[in-house]
């Protein structure tokens, strides 16, 4: 059943290339759009580490990337630019250490009790942003001016340059990813996919479960973390709303769109739901209708995700098709 | 001609996204056009649709009063839909100014979002016409040339507000208002006025925004026993609350103010519970002016429904942005002019005429309003061209 | 505070409380018997509350329109499970809760193409239009006694329903063995779609009862949807008289959160999930 792997693989260095051409060519809107579709490609694929390759279907991921967003507006000095060195360890320690204290409580259910409680923790912090004096309230907090990374009085990189940040993205997107393969292939990333599949059966072998629940959960935090830092520095923007049940949703749905439990198919879906939503919001102003129909659609026929599109085609094409896998 | 632009904006998008994304798509297309490209970034869909419908439908009826031009040059919209979501604004207003190119960007209603839209116009030096939002800020810190606003600032019908009820005779009283800037914001207006005169504001109350559930508050309010309560919530908040403090029986006992957000709007939907209240505002809807009869006769034909103030103000931004084009003859390349010649124009605006502050903000007269019906008419000039003091703003 | 300001605010705890009860009821149901998270639920709340506002115009009385409401809400119920849901069972949870996600926004938009964008209200029937003096300044609108009145009989009704019925013992059966029911000759698809039936007019009929005090706007769904599932995650998944304490619970913490410590309201009712799952991580009531 799996994909050739080593096919979907040799795609690699040619999207690689693609990214790393395009802003030589792109207008800046675009460039900035499709930094925007990386930073949710990072934030999908730390998702995908719970939902594809744990088992767990975290319905508040939206929780750790806000959190981590706010931590770089509210470590950032006012009017200067803040410390590279500083602010993104922060911020992705930020989304860990919140993972972390959540997780402690919602790994302790299971199943579609774990979907609940995970939305619930998120809101309630979400309610922490909202209500509380903390960050601004319900009106959010602006971050005047972007960090950098200097090293004496040399700035070595900048964010508030749209190029330097288009390539830090793009870099990150490399690392992320790379980091998520070299850990699934780790004995850590061995026994999450037996947590995956048979959780009693881990459990009797003696493995310590939660704990590697709770350390798949952090990382995920983590570098939900990294994405939320990223976006921040993006729109230099932060409200509550980034933290809320719908961007939990839209993130999901990224990772249910491209395909669970592949890589690629939560980078895939990443980009497929920014792009419809762009050009769907430019056809009508009934455009959520669209996105609704095609949320249901991909659900109700096509379960695999985009990522497992080819191979049903081939399917279709070859063996009459075989509609229920 | 709506669906005509969204086909091409689709066209647009998908070509830029899908294809090589070679080159800026939307200045090829648009050469040898000389059209004005006016952005339009208001909600058109959650809570305050109804209001970014009415704004673009005042702003294309002052457009196509002068045949469809502005400046002697036709117009070209581009819209898109804010969601009232202040978490997208930044890309939003992007989308407008570096995908779309536009001359100028208008809106909108929600203040988070038209603060968000104020400081990507401030980066970009983009043109922003504001055809609500009333956030203060807008014409206080966040002022720069570029930036004008047509509607009013929070603190406006407030302040005017705390004027009418001191003169009331009222010297205890309680407010209650969202917990976000706007909301403090008119309660801080309210608030310098009423206290100026000799009032006193016995408890400021505020619950989370959206929140809806009033009855602890109303409790509260009964057991205070003020003079009157001044309130601000708008849409859906506004009637739920006006309906439940009057069959809560505090409206016989305590009465009811606020801006004319309140009832503005939301009538039909308070019915009788809304009844003889009064609220500030710069607009009225039975206003005894030639424009004002004017404007509602010729948007009545258009749209076959009555306007509202979000209407008026959507049709002075786009008098606004005439005034300007007509002084640089349709070039928006003389900026300097043009908002030189939008800085000092007198609009003839169907709420009466006003001119702009210093800061950009109208100056204009406070009305005060009483329901009678599905209406608030005219009581009173509440204030006579009021500024808004525009703090913070350094220009 | 004095007493008798404190009784009145303990009447619109348990006020708020029995209407967040029958809001949540219905999908404390379909969670716990069919095993769905439905995120469509308060599109359900809101799609009651048009459909009040939209029948009272029509026939100008709330009664009519209420009844007409229950009868449409069953017909829709029965016709979402048919065509969507009953084809998810075998399927992950995942699914359903993206379907009922993608819902939310169809929902939504054929409100806005179907009715407007414009606020509403319905009046209060003419029979229940009076209050009752409960202090010098303050009355109380007999509709909202009227309202906990309904929610209580509606929370004693679904108790005997489940209890004591043949068809409440099959339901019971299902949610602990979809298989095994089915094994044993009991007809679980139409048991299914009896239950999703009743859990959307559950949440339809919380709207159209609500409508006259909370009036009809867009999103209103949303509102309630997020704590509508803290009510069922504090209850307990299923749980009916989970979700009844649980619901007075969060009136209680709501309520005397906005008077005693307003800035940290919204606050409140989730430090007060944290504190039951920290206690017990399934809820207070485990099942049915």
């Amino acid at each position: 059943m799996p994909l050739p792997r080593n096919k979907t693989r040799n795609y690699l260095p040619l999207v690689l290339l693609v990214l790393a051409l395009f802003p030589v060519f792109g207008s800046s809107y675009y460039n900035e759009l499709i930094a925007k579709i990386m930073i949710m490609a990072i934030f999908a694929l730390s998702l995908d580490l719970l939902v594809g390759f744990t088992g767990l279907v975290s319905f508040g991921h939206a929780a750790f990337f806000g959190a981590a967003a706010y931590s770089v507006v509210l470590l950032s000095p006012k009017y200067d630019p803040g410390n590279l060195w500083l602010v993104l360890p922060a911020a992705v320690l930020t989304g860990a250490a919140v993972a972390f204290v959540v997780g402690l409580f919602v790994l302790r259910t299971k199943g579609i009790y774990f979907i609940m409680v995970t939305l619930a923790f998120a809101q309630m912090i979400y309610f922490v942003f909202h209500d509380t004096p903390l960050g601004g309230g319900s009106d959010g907090a602006f971050l005047n001016v972007k960090p950098e990374l200097r090293i004496g009085e040399k700035v070595l990189l900048d964010l508030n340059e749209p190029m330097q940040f288009y390539y830090i993205v793009l870099a990150f997107l490399v690392v992320a990813y790379v980091f998520l393969r070299v850990l699934l292939r780790s004995p850590l990333g061995h026994a999450l996919a037996g947590i995956r599949s048979n959780e009693h059966r881990m459990q009797s072998l003696g493995f310590p479960v939660f704990l590697y629940k709770l350390a798949s959960f952090v990382t995920a935090g983590g570098l939900a973390g990294l994405a939320g830092f990223l976006s921040a520095c993006q729109y230099g923007f932060v409200t509550p709303e980034i933290l809320s049940w719908h961007q939990s949703g839209n993130v999901l749905l990224m990772v249910i769109l491209g395909g669970m439990g592949t890589l690629n198919g939560a980078a895939i879906g990443a980009f497929a739901f920014v792009v419809l939503q762009e050009v769907f919001s430019a056809l009508t102003k009934h455009w959520q209708l669209l996105m609704g129909a095609v949320i249901v659609t991909v659900v109700m026929v096509l379960p695999g995700g985009l990522s497992s599109l080819p191979q049903r085609l081939k399917g279709l094409l070859i063996g009459g098709g075989n509609r229920n896998g | 001609m709506e669906q005509g632009f969204n086909r091409r904006r689709f066209l647009l998008s998908t070509a830029g996204i899908a294809g090589g994304l070679a080159l800026p798509a939307a200045p090829v297309f648009a050469q040898g056009a000389k059209k004005i490209r006016v952005g339009l970034m208001l909600p058109y869909t959650g809570t305050y649709a109804s209001l970014g419908t009415a704004i673009t439908n005042g702003f294309k009826l002052a457009v196509d009063e002068g045949g469809g031009k502005l400046g002697g040059r036709e117009i070209e919209y581009f819209t898109v839909d804010d969601e009232s979501d202040a978490a997208k604004a930044p890309e939003n207003a992007n989308k407008l100014i570096k995908r779309d190119n536009v001359d100028v960007l208008v809106g909108t209603v929600h203040s988070g979002v038209a603060l968000a839209m104020a400081r990507v116009a401030r980066e970009t030096n983009t043109l922003l016409i504001v055809p609500n939002a009333g956030a203060d800020e807008i014409t206080g810190p966040l002022c720069s040339p570029n930036i004008f606003r047509t509607s009013f600032s929070a603190w406006q019908p407030s302040y005017a507000m705390g004027q009418v009820m001191a003169d009331r005779k009222h010297k205890n009283v309680v407010t209650l208002a969202w917990k976000y800037s706007f909301g403090e914001q008119s309660v801080a207006g309210f608030k310098e006025a009423f206290e100026k005169a000799g009032g006193k504001v016995v408890k400021e109350m505020y619950l989370p925004f959206p929140n809806v559930e009033f009855q602890p508050y109303l409790t509260e309010i009964a057991a205070l026993k003020p003079d009157a309560v001044f309130v601000f919530f708008s849409g859906g908040g506004a009637v739920k609350f006006v309906r439940d403090y009057a069959t809560a029986g505090l409206r016989s006992s305590i009465p009811l103010y606020g801006p004319g957000f309140v009832t503005d709007g939301t009538l039909e939907g308070q019915g009788e519970a809304a009844e003889g209240m009064l609220t500030t505002l710069h607009y009225a809807d039975n206003l005894d002016l030639p424009k004002s009869k004017s404007f509602k006769a010729a948007y009545f034909k258009a749209f076959k429904m009555q306007p509202d103030v979000f209407a008026v103000q959507g049709y002075d931004a786009a008098q606004l942005f005439a005034a300007g084009l007509a002084q640089v003859n349709g070039d928006v390349g003389k900026r300097a002019d043009m908002i030189k010649a939008m800085e000092t124009a007198t609009i003839d605006s169907p709420r009466g005429a006003f001119t702009l502050s210093k800061a950009h903000n109208p100056v204009q007269d406070i009305y005060l309003r009483k329901v009678e019906g599905k209406e608030n008419k005219f009581v009173s000039v509440a204030a006579k061209a009021l500024a808004d003091p525009a703090r913070g703003c350094r220009m | 505070m004095d007493f008798s300001t404190f009784l009145i605010q303990l009447l619109n705890a348990l006020q708020y409380g029995l209407l967040l009860f029958l809001v949540a009821s219905g999908l404390t149901l379909v969670f716990g018997i069919m095993g769905i998270i439905n995120l469509a639920h308060g599109s359900f709340y809101m799609m009651g509350a048009y459909m009040a506002f939209a029948l009272t115009a029509l026939s100008g009385n709330l009664l009519v329109a209420i009844l007409v409401g229950i009868a449409l809400s069953v017909l829709i119920g029965f016709l979402l499970e048919w065509a969507l849901f009953s084809r998810l069972y075998k399927r992950d949870h995942l699914d359903q809760v993206l379907l009922t996600y993608g819902l939310i926004l169809i929902f939504e938009e054929l409100r806005s193409l179907l009715v407007g964008d414009d606020v509403h209200g319905v009046p209060i029937p003419e029979l229940l239009s009076a209050s009752i003096q409960l202090s010098e300044t303050l009355s109380y609108p007999v509709y909202r006694l009227f309202m906990s009145a309904v929610c209580i009989l509606l929370a004693i009704v679904m108790y005997w329903l489940i209890r004591h019925t043949r068809l409440g013992m099959m339901i019971r059966a299902g949610s602990s063995n979809r298989e095994m029911v089915q094994a044993l000759g009991i007809n679980i698809d139409l048991i299914y779609r009896i239950v999703f039936g009743l859990g959307v007019t559950l949440a339809a009929f919380a709207g159209m009862l609500a409508a006259p005090v909370s009036s009809v706007y867009p999103g209103m769904g949303n509102q309630v949807l997020i704590i509508c599932f803290v009510v069922v995650v504090i209850g307990g998944v299923g749980s009916v008289w989970g979700a009844l304490v649980a619901a007075l619970l969060i009136g209680l913490a709501d309520t005397f959160g906005k008077v005693i410590a307003p800035d940290y309201a919204g606050l409140a009712v989730y430090v007060l999930m944290a504190a039951v799952l920290l206690w017990r991580p399934e809820g207070i009531f485990r099942r049915i």
